[in-house]
């Protein structure tokens, strides 16, 4: 039947787009990885300097960036409503972690 | 609207995980949920950076962390998020056997991370006389840590319900969510760990 | 199935039916149902109060006894009465305004009624087993780590309960509106309680995880002998103090946002007018959502937080009064050259306005920093959020009560004890907090048992509680009046009051058990009035009649919050008999296991057939 046959076409059209998007996914694995080596190096070499907690944060967001725009998808079509969702939690969560270093004392 | 939710394997569905509305919803759920998560993890993370610095008179953060168990565990917990997308990649592909094997492998990586952290936990308790009573730093220390703890293990108890009870079953539109769900779970597991390796640990040691 | 246990009479049957219904009008009316019993609960401590406060150093009760009192009342108002009321309302009307046949996870929804109801149990058992919590409904460490006796631990663990179901309540809101609209009701077509539920859950998402933490570390304090709290060991009371106002405040909002809805219905009802600047109230709510996020540290003026943050956190707290002024000019708006029918729903909100822009006023005083210090811990704050909470939400739950009733059980309230009910309890509710902002002035503190003769503060008090007789009189009218109106009130048709302009309008009152036979087409705001303007008599279907998909009724959601419940016994005695760790891991136990049952067992649902649809008037 012809109509079989083009959901066949369909479905390798479809695999395929899944194995490219897995490359990408371990792109981004490997991405990860790194930014945790040179975190973690950042620390074992002791490196002298008042940059290196802000290095550490940027790290750990960018990485956080990763996990939730690659690994859960959050940039792909029909994520609308679950980022902006997560951005209201980031911006809570921004004025918590300033809360609790900036404004609590005896 | 078809009654059953068996997968027609030459009209594969892009994503079987959101091929039913009730994929959808629970899709969504989960998402709504991790949103809550965050603000739930932003207290525990606030508490901590608030208590850090009151050791009273027991060990400090450089005092007690070490690195090298830590990086373990990291290593652990981000390769476990890679192997749960691959499950998911082959979910998409409807090859189950595949996707229960990947999973097995995710849930195998938790356990092995767990494992470490109950080692660290005994480790600090018995050489370093560090619990949860000692003081406001321990306090704050094991709530954190241990929250997300025992998130990893709730994580672990789900998936290997789910690979038990589907098992003989195969995938199928009900359960492709259920997978899916957890897999966004744990993935929301290592974005808590990644700030945990680095708030608590790399930063406690750096002075 | 759910259907032959609703047709099957007799009374275990019905219990079973209310005990596993998951249809979202049924659980709403627990909610509401629920929720009166503790609002009548909290008006007696109230009541109590006030008898206390009548003279100078009365020994109406103990000093001790008043503590658990005003804990009780504020703690009982605010999370089992308010709250629950308005999440019964939610889930009654949300679901047929945006033309659902029910929520988007009935199961959870039922599991989040139980939790509230069980929670609001665990508190009020605390009054027979040795006192009720004692240090305040914001029960500050270290004063609450200190309370002797389980007060407290009932309080952590009844809030820690039903603070988790509001949890999923509100998730499941979020998830219902955004994906189960009818077919045309685009998000700026919803209509305003629909908006208002949203953003609510919105609030209530990112506001109660800080509760729960607050929660868990007081419980571990108290419990476990950890130091969160405990200065001794480097601990720092003012964190529970962040942690509590992080979620108290946009409590607040999550209690008055679903109350400016109910407004929003009724003023266009009965001003046979659309609702003045739809957009700009939408907007108006998203941006006091934001800003009520921003400003929990106008609760904390005096703990010493620097200038700097003082003045940040005044000038936020100050901006909310915008778009609120928004909101009150476009109710006048609405009403003006409407034409206007006057009832008992429609006196609550024409009461409301000024009512609660009082409340408003002494907000924006209080927002002043520098002045704060001043009104800090006295009767003013008293009687400022009393005249939000009373005059705006509990003005909005009785409007609610007169204008859904009829939708909700197919009988009129009656109109001449709803009148009566309004007007003394209008007159006692601004008798009763009016004066409290001047003895507040005059120096009167909060939370205090006994006031001294002759400083200027009795003629003040006494009328106080002269008010509160008031209101208690007015309350027992409402009482009567639903109870009479369930023997013998008047029959209402579907749109019950002739000028519905909402999608629930078009359901027959009550709504069959599956809401719309059809999902309605929805053309525009305000569908059902679109359509009436065009001689339309119902709404436009946008299906053919078909079989319903419908969800099970389940029993699981009760037993596992009986094993939470049972779990919390345990945590509480735990810490003085290691016996009770029975309790703990019994009730978890039971919990846990029915988590699996529910995780084991498929729940496909199951489906109306047409020919049963078709049978069904609609």
């Amino acid at each position: 039947m012809p109509d079989k046959m083009s959901t066949r076409k369909i479905n390798s059209f479809q695999k395929q787009k899944n194995k490219q998007e897995m490359q990408k996914m371990v792109v981004s694995f490997a991405l990860m990885i790194f930014f945790t080596l040179v975190a973690f190096a950042l620390v074992a070499l002791e490196i002298p300097s008042t940059y290196v907690i802000p290095l550490l944060l940027i790290l750990a967001v960018v990485q956080v960036g990763f996990q939730f725009f690659y690994f859960m998808h959050l940039k792909d079509k029909g994520h609308e409503v679950p980022a902006q969702i997560i951005y209201g939690g980031i911006f809570v969560t921004v004025l918590v972690a300033l809360t609790f270093t900036v404004i609590t004392w005896w | 609207m078809s009654h059953d939710h068996s997968i027609d394997p030459n009209n594969m569905p892009k994503d079987p995980a959101k091929a039913t509305m009730e994929g959808k919803h629970k899709f969504l759920g989960l998402w709504i949920f991790l949103g809550g998560e965050t603000v739930l993890f932003a207290c525990l993370f606030g508490t901590y950076l608030a208590l850090k610095d009151s050791a009273a008179g027991g060990p400090t953060t450089q005092e007690l962390y070490g690195l090298g168990l830590v990086f373990l565990m990291t290593m652990l917990l981000l390769t476990s998020s890679l192997t749960s997308v691959y499950a998911i990649y082959h979910m998409k592909n409807n090859d189950f056997k595949k996707m229960q094997l990947w999973m097995g492998i995710t849930a195998l990586l938790g356990i092995a991370f767990l494992a470490c952290e109950i080692y660290e936990f005994a480790h600090y308790i018995h050489d370093y006389g560090f619990t949860f009573r000692s003081s406001a730093f321990g306090s704050a220390f094991y709530a954190l840590v241990g929250f997300h703890g025992g998130h990893v293990v709730f994580g672990l108890s789900w998936i290997i319900v789910l690979m038990i009870r589907n098992a003989k079953r195969g995938l199928d539109l009900y359960n492709a969510p259920k997978y899916n769900t957890f897999a966004l779970y744990w993935h929301f597991i290592d974005v808590v760990w990644v700030f945990i390796f680095t708030v608590v640990y790399l930063m406690g040691m750096v002075s | 199935m759910g259907m032959t246990s609703a047709q099957k009479s007799g009374f275990g049957a019905t219990l079973w039916d209310w005990l596993t219904t998951v249809d979202h009008k049924k659980i709403g009316i627990l909610y509401l149902a629920a929720g009166a019993f503790f609002f009548l609960l909290g008006g007696l401590e109230a009541v109590i109060i006030r008898i206390q406060l009548i003279s100078p150093e009365n020994d109406f009760i103990s000093a001790g006894l008043y503590n658990e009192m005003i804990t009780m009342h504020g703690t009982t108002m605010i999370f089992f009465a308010a709250t629950p009321l308005l999440f019964g309302l939610m889930n009654y009307i949300m679901p047929l305004q945006i033309g659902a046949r029910d929520v988007a996870f009935p199961f959870l929804n039922s599991l989040g009624f139980w939790l509230f109801l069980f929670g609001g149990i665990m508190l009020n058992i605390s009054w027979f087993t040795g006192g009720a919590p004692d240090a305040g409904w914001t029960n500050y460490a270290p004063l609450s780590i200190q309370s002797p006796g389980h007060g407290v631990d009932y309080y952590v663990m009844g809030l820690q309960l039903s603070g988790a179901g509001t949890l999923m309540s509100g998730i499941n809101f979020i998830v219902t509106i955004v994906l189960m609209r009818a077919p045309g009701m685009t998000y700026m077509r919803m209509p305003l309680f629909t908006w208002t539920t949203f953003v609510t859950s919105i609030l209530v998402l990112f506001a109660f995880p800080a509760l729960t933490v607050g929660l868990f570390l007081m419980m571990f304090d108290r419990m476990f002998g950890s130091a969160f709290f405990d200065a001794a060991l480097g601990g720092n009371a003012v964190i529970w103090q962040h942690l509590f106002w992080i979620f108290g405040h946009p409590e607040v909002y999550i209690l008055i946002l679903p109350a400016f809805g109910v407004f929003s219905e009724i003023l266009p009802t009965f001003a046979k007018k659309r609702l003045f600047g739809y957009t700009a109230m939408v907007f108006a709510t998203f941006l006091i959502a934001f800003l009520g996020f921003m400003v929990w540290a106008h609760h904390m003026f005096t703990v010493g937080l620097g200038a700097v943050a003082n003045s940040i956190f005044a000038v936020a707290t100050m901006a909310i009064a915008v778009p609120t002024g928004i909101k009150i000019f476009n109710w006048l708006f609405t009403l003006w050259g409407g034409s206007i029918k006057i009832n008992s729903a429609m006196l609550w909100s024409l009461a409301f306005i000024p009512s609660f822009t009082i409340g408003g006023m002494t907000g924006v005083m209080l927002a002043s920093s520098v002045a704060d210090y001043q009104y800090h811990d006295t009767y003013f704050v008293v009687g400022h959020f009393h005249y939000v909470i009373v005059g705006g939400v509990v003005f909005a739950l009785l409007a609610a009560m007169h204008y859904w009733w009829p939708k909700m059980f197919g009988r009129y309230l009656h109109e001449g004890m709803g009148q009566l009910a309004f007007w003394t309890f209008f007159i006692g509710f601004h008798l009763t907090f009016f004066i409290q902002h001047f003895l507040g002035l005059m120096g009167m503190p909060r939370r205090y048992w006994v006031f001294l003769e002759n400083q200027g503060l009795d003629t003040g008090n006494w009328i106080s509680t002269l008010g509160a007789f008031f209101m208690t009189f007015g309350v027992i009218v409402f009482v009567i009046n639903m109870i009479y109106t369930t023997i013998k009130g008047k029959k209402a048709p579907g749109d019950a009051w002739g000028t519905g302009r909402t999608l629930e309008w078009a359901t027959a009152s009550p709504p069959i058990h599956f809401n719309f036979k059809q999902m309605p087409l929805v053309r525009g705001l305000d569908p059902l009035w679109i359509e009436k303007m065009e001689g339309n008599e119902k709404m436009t279907p946008a299906e053919p009649v078909d079989e319903i998909h419908m969800p099970n009724g389940s029993i699981l959601p009760l037993i596992m919050t009986i094993g939470f419940f049972i779990a919390s016994l345990g945590f509480i005695y735990q810490a003085g008999n290691s016996y009770w760790l029975i309790a703990v891991y019994l009730g978890m136990a039971i919990g846990l296991i029915c988590m699996l049952i529910r995780s084991l067992k498929d729940d496909h649902g199951y489906h109306i057939p047409k020919e049963e649809v078709e049978r069904e008037d609609d």
